[in-house]
């Protein structure tokens, strides 16, 4: 599973000014959405970003769909830089890159036929026959579940599931190799859920495309993905592989993380880590560990003043952010600390 | 069709200790343009003091008209309550009026909604409405010092910190779980007998709803209240709730102890849907997925609600709506209306996971 690298995130950082003033905009700080994070998403591997409201997963979602330009970093899509792009290039990667949004009403055009948004990626750049466009729908309608027979009413005469359906289809039509997927099942109903999970996993194999997956449902993550980044406040600060992370969770925000999760049946007991205070303001971060001024467990300085990188623990593919596993450090013990 | 379970196994009688709430038959239609909206549709359900009930549907099933239909607040102009009966301490409450209804709301039935937005007023500070609260109840014979210091008290009772400060501030500065926990405080100001909670965590960050469940849990704890927590998460109901109905389109279709249900879910629809849902504790294979979609209001199926989609439905369950069916799985208190429990022995298949 994901042998080949097919997106890299190196370094990323996105910070959007805060002005003041209409006639003299004066940028008086920045907020800091994305601070420094790397990432790889090999090929038909998925990758999902966790974390809470606002630590920055939509933002890096635009940040690879070019619809933001990063303030520090690079990102290489098959080793090519996306943001040096130009021509033919830049229009390939919009075949190459698609998005599913959240929320399937607001996502789709309501005076537009359903045959019309599932073609549009494949209209404007292709030189595709009528005929062929109308074939490649009616096949990428059949791969969702959707029968094409409807391939000529509105969104409004669907249901929430069947308007993410069309969504997922008009992503696959031109073959991408990437999609980002921000949320795409937590507006539906429970009962619904599982179709469109089940339906995104069968047209990942089906069609070898890899996922940048967005979820706060942490459930989700575990049955859609294979890797799992944790952000906090902008930071991944914790970095591994689905199973490695869920049975072996070590960064002190994951853990707070998962003990709040809610169980799956009433005889599950979780020790409960409960966080106190909110998340504080991306504009003016805490120095030193994001997560320290929350933190049940930090160590000093190293916590409040130095910056923490992720770092490899124990030469697994597992990576964690934290003044517990800083340099030079002796490992602490793994398990439930405290 | 009778109200009574019809029995399968055992006799089913409900230990009548403690219940403070009995609703019987509650049906609330919503009479619009298009069509009458069955949204309640024959619900029967009890509350214990000091328990947590749990109302668990999918949208659309009929929860939040429920709720509001125990307050007499069913959805105006469309809504009417056309059956059934709400007992609440011995009285009716569809027999009172508005003067009566308007003492017991708030007082003794509050309402905790999902919004906090739209439970807070905008102009004016979070002080300013707590104290409301404790004024609409208890009449203005508070002096100012005490009403000041209660309201203080109580808004460290529901962990907002520097309360001294934070008295003066506006909605809107303060973040969505700060704002919810003001609601919980105004919601229990006056030491109701019964909380109803509307999905009031479903906008919150997973850490935010930790801390807020468990204060709801406390207060609980040491008020002694009721509380009605209506979700469409299981993950809730595992947590939080004592016992738990499952409704769907205006129906409830199970009801039970919670271990019961979720050791034992017996209706086809609560089967599948706790087989669909992921967990976090386990890697699943493949989840099971319900075919079809939720029936469209005023399209109901004749029979039963959710036959369309069930895979064990026969042609009786497509005509006629089931009986409830009680003392299932060992528990008089677990009941489900469906037709395959005419048969003391089935069980509904397990979906490899
Ligand atoms: N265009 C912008 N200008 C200024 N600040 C922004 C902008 N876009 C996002 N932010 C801020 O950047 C931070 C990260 O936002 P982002 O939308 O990426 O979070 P998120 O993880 O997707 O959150 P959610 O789970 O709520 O969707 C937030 O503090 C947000 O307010
Ligand atoms: N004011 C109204 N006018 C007309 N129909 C309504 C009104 N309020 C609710 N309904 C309908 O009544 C039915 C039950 O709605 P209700 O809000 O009780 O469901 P719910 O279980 O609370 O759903 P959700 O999980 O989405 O909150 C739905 O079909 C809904 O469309
Ligand atoms: S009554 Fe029939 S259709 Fe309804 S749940 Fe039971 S088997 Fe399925
Ligand atoms: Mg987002
Ligand atoms: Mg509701």
């Amino acid at each position: 599973m994901g042998t080949e690298i097919l997106l890299q995130v190196n370094n990323v950082k996105k910070y959007f000014p805060i002005t003041k003033g209409l006639l003299f905009v004066k940028t008086i700080g920045q907020v800091k959405a994305v601070d420094d994070i790397s990432f790889t998403i090999g090929e038909s591997e998925t990758l999902a970003l966790v974390g809470e409201s606002g630590c920055g997963k939509t933002t890096t979602a635009r940040l690879i769909l070019l619809l933001e330009q990063p303030t520090h970093g690079e990102i290489l899509l098959d080793g090519k830089d996306i943001y040096a792009l130009q021509g033919d290039d830049y229009r390939r990667y919009r075949d190459r890159v698609q998005a599913v949004f959240q929320d399937p009403w607001s996502s789709l055009n309501p005076r537009i036929q359903v045959r019309d948004i599932v073609a549009e990626p494949i209209i404007v750049n292709h030189k595709l026959s009528r005929q062929e466009i109308r074939d490649r729908v009616e096949k990428i309608l059949v791969d969702v579940g959707l029968d094409p027979v409807h391939a000529d009413r509105f969104p409004h005469e669907f249901s929430g599931g069947q308007r993410q359906r069309i969504a997922v289809g008009s992503a696959l039509i031109s073959n991408p190799q990437l999609i980002v997927l921000d949320e795409p099942v937590s507006a539906l109903d429970v009962s619904i859920r599982a179709q469109i999970m089940n339906l995104l996993r069968d047209v990942q194999k089906q069609y070898h495309v890899s996922y940048l997956l967005i979820v706060h449902d942490l459930a989700t993550a575990r049955y859609m993905a294979h890797k799992i980044a944790v952000m906090y406040l902008g930071k991944i600060v914790e970095y591994a592989k689905t199973e490695e992370l869920f049975n072996n969770p070590v960064h002190p925000y994951t853990k707070a993380l998962f003990s709040a999760a809610l169980p799956s049946h009433p005889d599950i007991q979780r020790e409960e880590i409960i966080l106190h205070g909110e998340v504080p303001s991306p504009i003016d971060p805490p120095t030193g560990c994001p997560f320290h001024p929350r933190c049940p467990m930090k160590i000093g300085t190293v916590c409040e003043k130095e910056i923490q990188t992720l770092r490899c623990k124990d030469n697994t593919e597992h990576w964690v952010s934290c003044g517990l596993y800083a340099e030079g450090r002796p490992e602490p013990e793994t398990g439930r600390q405290q | 069709m009778s109200n009574e379970p019809t029995l399968r196994k055992n006799t089913t009688q409900r230990a009548n200790g403690n219940v403070i709430l009995d609703v019987k038959d509650l049906r609330t239609y919503l009479f619009t343009k298009k069509a009458v909206v069955k949204a309640v549709d024959g619900v029967s359900f009890f509350l214990r003091k000091g328990e947590t009930f749990g109302i668990v549907g999918e949208s659309g099933s009929g929860k939040s008209t429920t709720a509001l239909s125990l307050l007499r607040m069913e959805p105006k102009p469309a809504g009417r309550i056309v059956g059934g009966e709400i007992w609440f301490y011995g009285e009716n409450i569809l027999d009172k009026n508005e003067k009566e209804m308007r003492k017991i709301r708030g007082s003794r039935i509050s309402m905790i909604l999902q919004d906090p937005q739209t439970s807070l007023n905008p102009v004016f500070t979070i002080g300013n409405q707590v104290s409301e609260a404790f004024t609409v109840q208890e009449g203005r014979k508070n002096n100012q010092g005490t009403l000041l210091q209660r309201v203080i008290d109580l808004l460290r009772k529901v962990n907002i910190a520097a309360p001294e400060r934070r008295f003066s501030d506006y909605p809107h500065q303060m973040s969505g779980g700060m704002k919810q926990r003001v609601v919980g405080a105004i919601s229990i100001s006056c030491a109701p007998d019964i909380v109803i909670a509307d999905e009031p965590t479903s906008a919150l960050d997973l850490t935010i709803q930790a801390q807020y469940l468990r204060l709801l849990r406390e207060i609980q704890q040491t008020t002694g209240i009721s509380i009605i927590f209506i979700t469409h998460d299981f993950g809730i109901v595992a947590k939080m709730c004592d016992r738990v109905a499952i409704m769907y389109a205006g129906k409830i279709v199970e009801h039970g102890p919670v271990r019961a249900i979720f050791n034992h879910p017996l209706h086809p629809y609560t089967h599948a849907l706790i087989s669909s849902v992921p967990r976090m504790e386990a890697r699943v294979e493949r989840l099971f997925s319900i075919p079809g979609q939720l029936p469209a209001p005023g399209e109901m199926p004749a029979g039963c609600r959710f036959a369309p989609r069930c895979m064990y439905a026969d042609d009786r369950c497509h005509k006629e709506y089931p009986p409830t069916f009680g003392g299932l799985s060992e528990h008089t208190e677990h009941t489900t209306d469906c037709w395959r429990l005419e048969d003391p022995t089935w069980e509904p298949k397990s979906y490899s996971r």
